[in-house]
């Protein structure tokens, strides 16, 4: 066991991938020498080689392309995309054809690819660095929609998106890379990633969030504890396939539900979510469900970013406005 | 202003054997020297036409979906799929089924897809070769990582894929060309010039000279071809994938053409082109070429003509039929496939489709 951050054990996870099968491979932008700019990818080009641990030119879509070729031509190439901000060129490949070649041919190609990207504010980045554009990949069938909230969430998750025959957004919180350790080993153990985590139990609310937001939830419930509420913290982890039954069952239980994330209000992911506990949870529902998000404006660059981003005082306001009813 | 130097020069070499009258300028190539592989060419340019012709009329009658022409383009298609060797990969647009057919395509497998069936996606005999792509010049990508695979596997093959010249408008094909250029990958680009994206005539689609030139930038050769032409087509890319297989890296390969027919069937071009300008294209197109060198050269008869037709025609009537007795696909295979296994989320959908049930989780359902 070692303390590990989440970079690392990105980085581990890997390079696990990359010896445990030929297949994978890793290319981006300044992933080889560099070890990518967050050094997720560091020291994998000294192990398995630049063939392997490819340098591409500055190419976001034609990145997206190569990898669907290389990924329906056999191999499972991991992408690195520098940032979220720079994923949009990207979505067109996801959209129109990594996503679609299992079905359109009926089960004859496959295409499983991952792109990983660094995503979310909190780290004081320029322009275009702190994006939250989960929910417009988990409207996309067939793609899976994964973003881990520690270390060790980040290695199993990421191992499990490897070994699977899906395409994978893996969306990586970048203020999460190095502010926790975990103890944890280069174990090789996946985590399911159809499932979400109960990573806190409680008896009165139910607080769902992933990614960055996974962390202050968790502060949340520690915190109005003492003052004698008793939140269940819910990691989604993959956002698509959802696994609603588990937040279902939760809200079931709790009769509260509060939704916090990072990207803005409006189409976003949590309105999902309260669909899905609306549906599967009615007549269990004790207060109306709240949202605690990012603002419908542009994610403000770094002198503003604490203002927009969701944290303990603003999900704790929620859990007070829930446990007014009763 | 005085210059120290030119920094660099190019060329944009082009090829033709045979003019629009059916003549040769120049000797056959090596590849198509021969009574039988001529004769190859010209059968399969006009069994490209009359797929053609019978799946307009399939979409006329509404048994076919919107379907979109090869007409007047059959030697690239067929030019480009003879150069070829059946392990190569094929990575189409759309309008390339002269050369789906010659690589083992069958009619069937084709009037699938245009007529909606995703099962017209999967080609039994060139199992390797992609599926149609609709999404204008997304598919050149591909071709780049389907090369890098193979240069990664170290493999005595190569990748061909066809674009428009619309296409070359498009960010993506020139991140592919400068892929294949920065990693010397075993890939050809063949652009089916014909002159038209819809209503977008070439001068407005470039100012470029020559859309060859293009690969240029990517640091690779580019050249342009008698698109109308199929012996040239067949040389000039018989050479790229000659060099391609033998680690000598791409090629960009404008063959130039003319779309003879709409764009699809939905399309009525009269609104934009005028009918004198399709006239006079139509004195070069490409079988009445070969057509007339094969009769001058004495190796081919009315009778042979009418015994071609006759065996096509009854080919493409028997897919005709063939492809129309396929049942309408289950409908639970839209969710089957999705994923490489259904998540529970869509399980539920599918149950809810298929069973008429609700999608509610049970308790609330049922309350």
């Amino acid at each position: 066991m070692t303390e590990t951050t989440m970079v690392q054990a990105i980085n581990m996870a890997l390079a696990r991938a990359m010896a445990e099968d030929d297949r994978v491979l890793v290319l981006g932008e300044d992933v080889g020498i560099d070890g990518g700019v967050f050094r997720a990818t560091d020291g994998l080009i000294k192990r398995f080689g630049a063939d392997r641990v490819r340098d591409t030119p500055l190419s976001e879509a034609g990145i997206g392309g190569i990898a669907v070729g290389l990924a329906v031509a056999g191999f499972k190439p991991v992408a690195e995309i520098q940032f979220t901000g720079f994923i949009y060129p990207v979505i067109d490949q996801i959209i129109n054809h990594a996503t679609r070649f299992r079905t359109r041919t009926r089960g004859h190609a496959t295409c499983p690819m991952i792109v990983r990207a660094p995503c979310g504010g909190g780290i004081h980045a320029p322009e275009h660095h702190s994006e939250s554009p989960e929910a417009m990949f988990a409207h996309i069938p067939g793609l899976r929609v994964i973003i881990p909230s520690s270390p060790r969430r980040a290695y199993g998750l990421l191992l499990a998106a490897i070994r699977g025959d899906d395409p994978v957004v893996f969306m990586e919180p970048a203020r999460l890379y190095r502010s926790t350790r975990e103890q944890m080993t280069d174990d090789g153990e996946a985590l399911p990633v159809d499932r979400c985590f109960v990573l806190h139990e409680g008896r009165d609310v139910t607080l769902v969030a992933w990614g960055a937001m996974v962390p202050e939830a968790l502060k949340t419930a520690s915190a109005w504890e003492a003052k004698g509420v008793s939140a269940e913290v819910i990691d989604v982890a993959t956002l698509k396939p959802l696994d609603s039954e588990t937040i279902v069952n939760s809200v079931r239980k709790t009769g509260r539900c509060i939704v916090v994330h990072e990207a803005p209000l409006t189409g976003g992911f949590g309105g999902e979510i309260v669909a899905r506990v609306v549906e599967g949870a009615f007549t269990s529902l004790l207060a109306p469900i709240e949202r605690v998000t990012g603002f419908d404006t542009v994610m403000p660059l770094p002198r503003l970013e604490e203002f927009y981003l969701p944290n303990v005082s603003r999900i704790g306001s929620a859990v007070d406005r829930a446990m007014a009813y009763s | 202003m005085e210059t120290d130097r030119i920094a660099a020069r190019f060329e944009v070499p082009d090829t033709r054997y045979l003019d629009p009258t059916g003549r040769l300028v120049r000797p056959l190539p090596a590849g198509s020297q021969g009574k039988a592989t001529l004769l190859a060419l010209y059968s399969a340019m006009v069994r490209a036409r009359s797929f053609d012709a019978k799946a307009g009329s399939l979409q006329r009658t509404g048994r076919l979906g919107t379907y979109a022409s090869s007409l007047g383009q059959e030697a690239v298609a067929v030019g480009t799929a003879s150069a070829m060797r059946q392990d190569d990969i094929f990575i189409p647009s759309f309008r390339e089924h002269g050369a789906q057919l010659w690589r083992g395509a069958t009619p069937v497998e084709l009037l699938l897809y245009w007529g909606g069936d995703e099962r017209g996606n999967v080609f039994a005999n060139t199992p390797f070769d992609f599926p149609n792509c609709v999404p204008v010049g997304s598919q050149v990508p591909h071709a780049a990582g389907v090369a890098l695979a193979i240069q990664l596997r170290k493999e005595p093959r190569a990748v061909v894929c066809c674009l428009g010249d619309g296409a070359t408008s498009k960010g993506d094909v020139y991140e592919a060309m400068n892929f294949a250029g920065v990693w010397k990958l075993p890939v050809i680009f063949v652009i089916c010039n014909n002159q038209w994206a819809i209503s977008v005539p070439l001068h407005r689609q470039t100012a470029t000279q020559t859309l060859a030139q293009k690969s240029i930038a990517a640091g690779i050769p580019g050249e342009q071809v008698d698109g109308n032409d199929v012996i040239a087509v067949r040389a000039v890319v018989g050479a790229a994938l000659e060099q391609a297989r033998t680690g000598q890296g791409a090629h960009v390969i404008e063959a130039m053409t003319y779309r003879l027919g709409d764009h699809t069937t939905s399309d009525d071009a009269s609104r934009y082109r005028d009918d004198a300008d399709v006239t006079q294209h139509w004195q070069a197109e490409p079988i009445k070429r070969l057509h007339q060198y094969l009769t001058d050269a004495g190796l081919w008869s009315r009778s042979d003509e009418d015994a071609l037709l006759h065996q096509i025609n009854a080919e493409i009537d028997a897919a005709a039929e063939a492809y129309l007795a396929v049942p309408r696909p289950d409908p639970s295979t839209i969710f089957d496939f999705t994923y490489a296994e259904l998540p529970a989320d869509l399980l539920a959908q599918k149950h809810a489709a298929l069973d008429g049930a609700s999608s509610l989780p049970e308790r609330e359902a049922a309350e």
